[in-house]
């Protein structure tokens, strides 16, 4: 058997088809695929759109934050560049709103006071099992880093091409569709107790209640209120939670891209022009010391 | 080739210093007149870029190590803050954890070169068995360094790996309750692998330094596998090797930019980034990308010691390739048969990491089943009997040879010497 590189490229041609074929077996059980959004932070200069982000944590404070906690997330955030673009007064108006647990005084106790910028978001819950214990046994999970805590199956060959498109809002999307999700459960699927039929989550069975319904958080600036864009914005504002230095990446990126190409160029060109003696007139190399080879 | 160039110091500064410590003639010898044959390709830049990588990922992860509490109840949370309020933190934690992967996607370059050239070939051996163990310390080092933010996949991971020692027969039990150090995977595992994870990447230093210096005792293997004879089949390693590599380096660093800057969670597990809870299972363990292909093998295999021992046989069996390869013929360019069970041996593997990656049922396993068979067959059936029975093509007589024709290189313009020097 003489194995000519042309049948070994059909080989590893076919060991591939075999292999995406497995997957799409695989993939037919799964949960709806989330549907794709636009987003103003994907691609290379993508950056957060300071409305949108405005807009999602007036959703988190007035929707998600009865149950979701934001531990990670301080007062003073909210005015850092690149995220909401609250002045250091609005952030400080937003602090002040909240009730912080601080202590211990001088008497030993405990005691409430307004939040301060370098307050963290206080939790709703005091512990899990207090979160458990008012929610029939369901434990919210904590906001802070939850966009990117979230995923879904991408399959053959999209994981491979996510890598050439930049696709990083699996999270971001997977969120905005759990929020579109609520409809109710089809014929034969029999919902468990406690549990609420969303064709998005995993299982199709979610803990959390429909959140949102239309025209239930009021937007000043003309914004379609619709669970949709609810859905979006709020899945933005967690983006950005989850990675606050998104804007700081892309710029330094670009930059340390623009520098690479430039250098690898140079260096290039450089190489070429060292190695032409080698390859096109050996009588130009610089002599060197005596070296002996090993027979 | 084992080229040796005299250096002959003038500064009086370093002739008084030589007599001494000769590191100038050292390094002289080592890194600038070092003779490299002049027929490498880019695939021999790698050796560079680990180097380079290994520098990257110390740097990084010594000053991670500033920020870093290595402790259940409050690593998750540190990494976050390194993240968040850390200058640059994030751009630190993204090149080190990129730049894992692309360490491994430079080893896995630096392998394949060398399986396909046949760099492990007599005089090469301890060379190459350096190289298996560098790689097996590396993939101690970034398991290890996956478990310490502590997020879901860092600890399962760890119950996972540490449990595979549980095969053992007699003293498994006992073994991973030390590896523990505990009767399950919580803080003192944390601090261990924390430790070791900052120790390891110094022992590797030192087995790279064995490593170049066998490479130095023997010389570079070359494309076309026939040992350097004369200087006309040598270049200087600097300037031509470094320009070349730094050349190189600099276009993987393009690649590596591009996904701490653009995707730098692309290569990670969502699951990483809710913290651990030894409570909750999460509905599938995945190691990182680049033990996929070992894992595929070990749930290949339904018996637990035999996974287990396939799983570390697949890595240890590259230590052994000098011997069961039988073909005096180093490079797959002149070993037609060799060049074709090779490529498909990559395809294997990779097949192998795409199975990893997904859940062990049905058409899976059996494919994972077929594809181990070829990875083991490979070295233990097809190598050894290859080189009793393939026809190899003529080797040329010089590595000049293979890239002059009649003293003038291919493609050259140039008269013959004859017509230009009369």
């Amino acid at each position: 058997m003489n194995l000519n590189p042309r049948r070994s490229i059909v080989a590893i041609f076919a060991i591939a088809v075999s292999l995406s074929g497995l997957t799409t077996l695989a993939a037919a059980q799964e949960a709806d695929a989330p549907p794709l959004q636009s987003w103003s932070f994907a691609g290379p200069f993508g950056i957060y759109d300071q409305a949108q982000l405005q807009r999602g944590f007036k959703i988190y404070r007035e929707v998600c934050s009865s149950c979701h906690s934001l531990k990670l997330i301080a007062f003073r955030n909210l005015a850092d560049p690149g995220g909401p673009g609250f002045t250091e007064a609005q952030a400080t108006a937003v602090a002040a709103s909240f009730q912080v647990t601080d202590g211990p005084n001088d008497q030993g106790e405990m005691f409430q006071r307004p939040g301060k910028l370098s307050d963290y978001f206080p939790p709703p819950f005091a512990n899990d099992q207090a979160a458990r214990a008012a929610l029939g046994g369901a434990l919210p999970p904590d906001m802070s880093v939850l966009a990117k805590a979230r995923s879904y199956e991408r399959g053959f060959p999209w994981f491979i091409l996510d890598a050439f498109w930049q696709y990083q809002a699996d999270g971001p999307d997977y969120i905005h569709a759990i929020l579109n999700g609520y409809e109710d459960a089809p014929a034969g699927f029999t919902v468990p107790p406690g549990g609420n039929y969303n064709k998005y989550f995993p299982g199709n069975s979610i803990g959390m209640p429909k959140p949102l319904s239309d025209g239930q958080v009021e937007y000043t600036d003309g914004t379609p209120q619709t669970v949709d864009q609810y859905g979006r914005d709020v899945a933005a504002f967690l983006m950005w939670a989850a990675e606050p230095t998104l804007d700081a990446r892309k710029r330094l990126g670009f930059q340390v891209m623009v520098f690479l190409i430039v250098f690898a160029g140079l260096l290039y060109f450089t190489k070429k022009r060292v190695w032409y003696a080698v390859h096109h007139d050996p009588d130009l190399l610089k002599p060197r010391p005596p070296t002996e080879y090993q027979p | 080739m084992s080229g040796h160039a005299t250096f002959q110091p003038q500064s009086p500064i370093v002739k008084w210093l030589e007599r001494r410590l000769p590191i100038v003639s050292l390094v002289y010898s080592s890194f600038i007149a070092y003779p490299t044959p002049r027929n490498l390709n880019y695939w021999w830049t790698f050796g560079g870029i680990l180097t380079f990588m290994l520098g990257v990922q110390m740097i990084t992860g010594i000053v991670l190590a500033m920020h870093y509490t290595p402790h259940v109840d409050y690593a998750f949370n540190s990494v976050e803050t390194i993240m968040r309020d850390v200058n640059y933190g994030w751009l630190l934690r993204y090149l080190h954890a990129n730049g894992a992967s692309f360490f491994f996607v430079a080893v896995y370059c630096h392998i394949a070169r060398g399986m396909y050239y046949g760099s492990y070939k007599e005089p090469r051996e301890v060379l190459w068995i350096l190289g298996v163990i560098l790689f097996l310390l590396m993939v101690a080092t970034g398991f290890m360094g996956y478990v310490l933010p502590w997020g879901q996949m860092s600890f399962w991971a760890a119950t996972v790996i540490t449990n595979l020692f549980s095969a053992i027969p007699g003293v498994g039990g006992d073994v991973v309750t030390w590896l523990w150090g505990g009767f399950a995977v919580g803080n003192p595992t944390l601090n261990r692998f924390y430790s070791l994870h900052y120790l390891l990447p110094f022992v590797i230093a030192g087995v790279v330094v064995l490593h170049i210096w066998a490479l130095h005792m023997v010389g570079q293997n070359n494309p076309t596998g026939v040992e350097p004879k004369t200087d006309k089949d040598t270049v200087a390693f600097t300037p031509y090797a470094t320009v070349k590599d730094g050349f190189f380096i600099c276009v993987f660093c393009i690649f590596y930019a591009w996904f701490v800057f653009y995707i730098p969670n692309y290569l990670g597990h969502s699951d990483n980034y809710i913290m651990a809870n030894p409570g909750q299972t999460p509905t599938h363990i995945v190691p990182e990308w680049y033990y996929l292909p070992f894992y595929a093998i070990l749930r290949a295999i339904p018996n637990k010691l035999l996974g287990v021992t396939a799983l570390a046989g697949a890595i240890i069996v590259l230590a052994f390739l000098p011997w069961l390869d039988t073909s005096r013929v180093r490079s797959a360019n002149y070993r037609p048969l060799y060049r074709q069970f090779l490529l498909i041996f990559f395809a294997a593997v990779i097949g192998l990491g795409y199975l990893g990656s997904q859940e062990p049922t049905g058409g899976y396993v059996v494919a994972a089943r077929i594809l181990t068979l070829y990875y083991f067959g490979f070295f233990f059936v097809i190598l050894p009997l290859l080189g009793l029975f393939e026809k190899t093509k003529p080797l040329p007589n010089s590595i000049s040879e293979s890239v002059l024709r009649h003293g003038v290189p291919i493609g050259a313009s140039a008269p013959p010497p004859s017509a230009a020097h009369g």
